[in-house]
């Protein structure tokens, strides 16, 4: 994929930002040096980009993430390092923002240096297998909260629709026409359909342009 | 077959609920089973219910107490500490004879401890959570999908028995995605409840619904009827799951997360050739005392597994009249023990008996 300096992941909580973030990050570190993972989250205290530090590390990527992320304290907190993703313009970055509108306030915060800078992708991670998600109109009804919430308009859509490790590639297959729908009533364009790396091969003519995911390791 | 979707535990709760009628949800947020309260947020508008942000548990559950009394299916959530401040209301629901669904998705404790999963509730829920004599049925669901059921279970049984049900979760069992089926929920209506205050019409006399009872004679008949119905529940609605228990040495007790933990090191014991089953409870209250009895005709040592210091061991040991030793396998504070953690403890007490 070719990634503009920040690419923003946006969606539905549960739609599968993180573990996006997390492979696109090791995508991206393979194509350019300078470059960070920025965990955003204010919502959700489980199940966080911090989870992978430790891939990070191995590949030389940068954390951006609150010291708080992943931990006991319940506390909705920004990184302490958040002013380098706009301040610092050889830093390429993934950004893992949290779920709906109430997540995509924190973004909020850079908004004006990211729309003066112009040099971003924000995609709307979608998965029609959420429940609040189930068609193209209730959505678009998220995306919409979510740039109201943040000031910045999304550039495209990411087709992430599985049913975790339950998912077959008819379900895949089947998800296109709705990521479709989505795409063409938001006038954006499909940028990627995702799916995770037991599915890739066979899916990979069928499906383009196609993005392999290698999931996070689940806590239990 | 309706289609998969798939749901936090959360969210499931939240859609079960829905299904199974309750029209009515009260409650504050607090990590980690705010995705109820977020579902229930954006869909009971739509669907005509009501969603109500209390200031407080405490008001919550006082809401579910009005809105119960009216005969409608009404549900709260919350978790350890919440459902402490919730502690009067659940005793003042039982007093009453009002049937509603408590759902606690547990943190670690005590005080305003963390907010990382625990089982450490379970001694608050079984005895029932506030003062006086009185139990809740108490639901341990293992997956999101049985979420889902045993949340449709629990207004159903609450409505049969007058009762409160609880649906005792943990902070993963919360937060864990997988795939449910929510269409394919069966629910039965609730049933009729001439003693609903929903206005006479003129037609009937005035129904009261209330726990003040000044008489001691009449209190205590009220006590004795309401450990009737107990009996009752004890012999008809006792749930439990099964896995290899017939020919085990050694028998694993555990509910929720522990169990499918447990299920793993079973697998992993087997194939060392150590004779080990478990049993996992899914009614806590009434606790399945039966499966246990009987699995201590034949097995010579039980293992507790539990996210707490040591609790359902007690029912454990109480069930099996002590004939036999339980060991604690435990994890407190918001861990949870791994697999590993499980098999060491299934090879230590298989030494002890060999």
């Amino acid at each position: 994929m070719n990634y503009k300096r920040l690419t923003i992941l946006c969606g539905h909580y549960g739609s599968g930002k993180t573990n996006i973030a997390v492979n696109m990050a090791l995508d991206l570190r393979s194509q350019r040096d300078n470059v960070a993972i920025a965990d955003l989250d204010i919502v959700n205290p489980y199940f966080r980009s911090k989870d992978s530090e430790e891939t990070f590390k191995e590949h030389g990527i940068r954390l951006i993430c609150s010291d708080f992320a992943s931990s006991n304290v319940d506390l909705p907190s920004m990184p302490a390092d958040l002013y380098a993703i706009t301040d610092d313009n050889s830093l390429s970055v993934i950004m893992d923002i949290g779920g709906d509108d109430r997540g995509a306030y924190a973004l909020g915060r850079l908004r004006d240096a990211i729309l003066n800078e112009n040099d971003y992708e924000m995609l709307m991670v979608v998965n029609k297998f959420r429940p609040l998600t189930p068609d193209a109109p209730s959505t678009i009804e998220v995306m919409r909260e979510i740039e109201a919430a943040c000031g910045i308009p999304f550039t495209g859509i990411i087709n992430n629709s599985n049913l975790a490790g339950e998912t077959t590639a008819e379900d895949v297959l089947g998800s296109v026409r709705y990521a479709g729908e989505v795409a063409r009533l938001s006038n954006l364009p499909l940028v990627l359909t995702t799916v995770e790396d037991r599915l890739f091969d066979e899916l990979k003519e069928k499906i383009s342009p196609l993005f392999c995911l290698k999931l996070q390791k689940r806590p239990v | 077959m309706a289609d998969k979707i798939l749901m936090k535990g959360n969210e499931a709760i939240a859609a079960a609920a829905i299904k199974a009628g309750c029209m009515h949800y009260f409650g504050y947020p607090i990590t980690p089973q705010t995705e109820i309260a977020a579902y229930m947020a954006k869909v009971m508008p739509k669907i005509g219910g009501t969603f109500l942000q209390a200031e407080s548990e405490i008001a919550a559950i006082n809401m579910v107490y009005g809105v119960a009394s009216a005969g409608k299916r009404v549900m709260t959530s919350s978790s350890s500490p919440g459902v402490s401040l919730k502690g009067e209301g659940l005793s003042y629901l039982a007093g009453s004879d009002l049937p509603a669904l408590i759902v606690n998705v547990q943190r670690g404790g005590p005080g305003l401890g963390g907010i990382q999963p625990s089982q450490s509730d379970y001694f608050q829920a079984t005895r029932g959570g506030g003062h006086g004599d009185y139990h809740m049925i108490v639901l341990a669901p293992a997956s999101v999908q049985e979420m889902a059921e045993l949340t449709v279970k629990g207004f159903e049984l609450a409505d049969t028995y007058r009762m409160t049900a609880m649906i005792l979760a943990d902070g993963t069992m919360g937060q864990m995605m997988e795939p449910v089926s929510i269409d394919d929920l069966k629910v039965n209506p609730a049933p009729e409840k001439p003693w609903a205050t929903t206005g006479t019409q003129l037609s009937r006399e005035h129904n009261i619904v209330n726990s003040l009872s000044l008489v001691p004679e009449e209190l205590e008949q009220l006590n004795f009827k309401r450990y009737e119905r107990y009996q009752v529940i004890e012999e008809n609605e006792t749930r439990y799951e099964e896995y290899k228990v017939d020919d085990a040495d050694i028998v694993i007790a555990a509910f929720g997360i522990a169990a499918r933990v447990s299920k793993n090191a079973v697998d992993e014991a087997r194939k060392l050739g150590i004779k080990v089953g478990l049993i996992r409870p899914i009614t806590l209250w009434p606790f399945p005392k039966a499966p246990f009895k009987k699995a201590a005709e034949h097995a010579k040592a039980f293992i507790s597994v539990e996210l707490n210091m040591g609790q359902m061991i007690e029912d454990v040991q109480l069930a099996i009249e002590s004939k036999r030793p339980v060991t604690l396998c435990n994890r407190a504070g918001g861990m949870i023990p791994d697999p590993d953690q499980v098999l060491s403890a299934i090879k230590e007490v298989n030494g002890g008996i060999a």
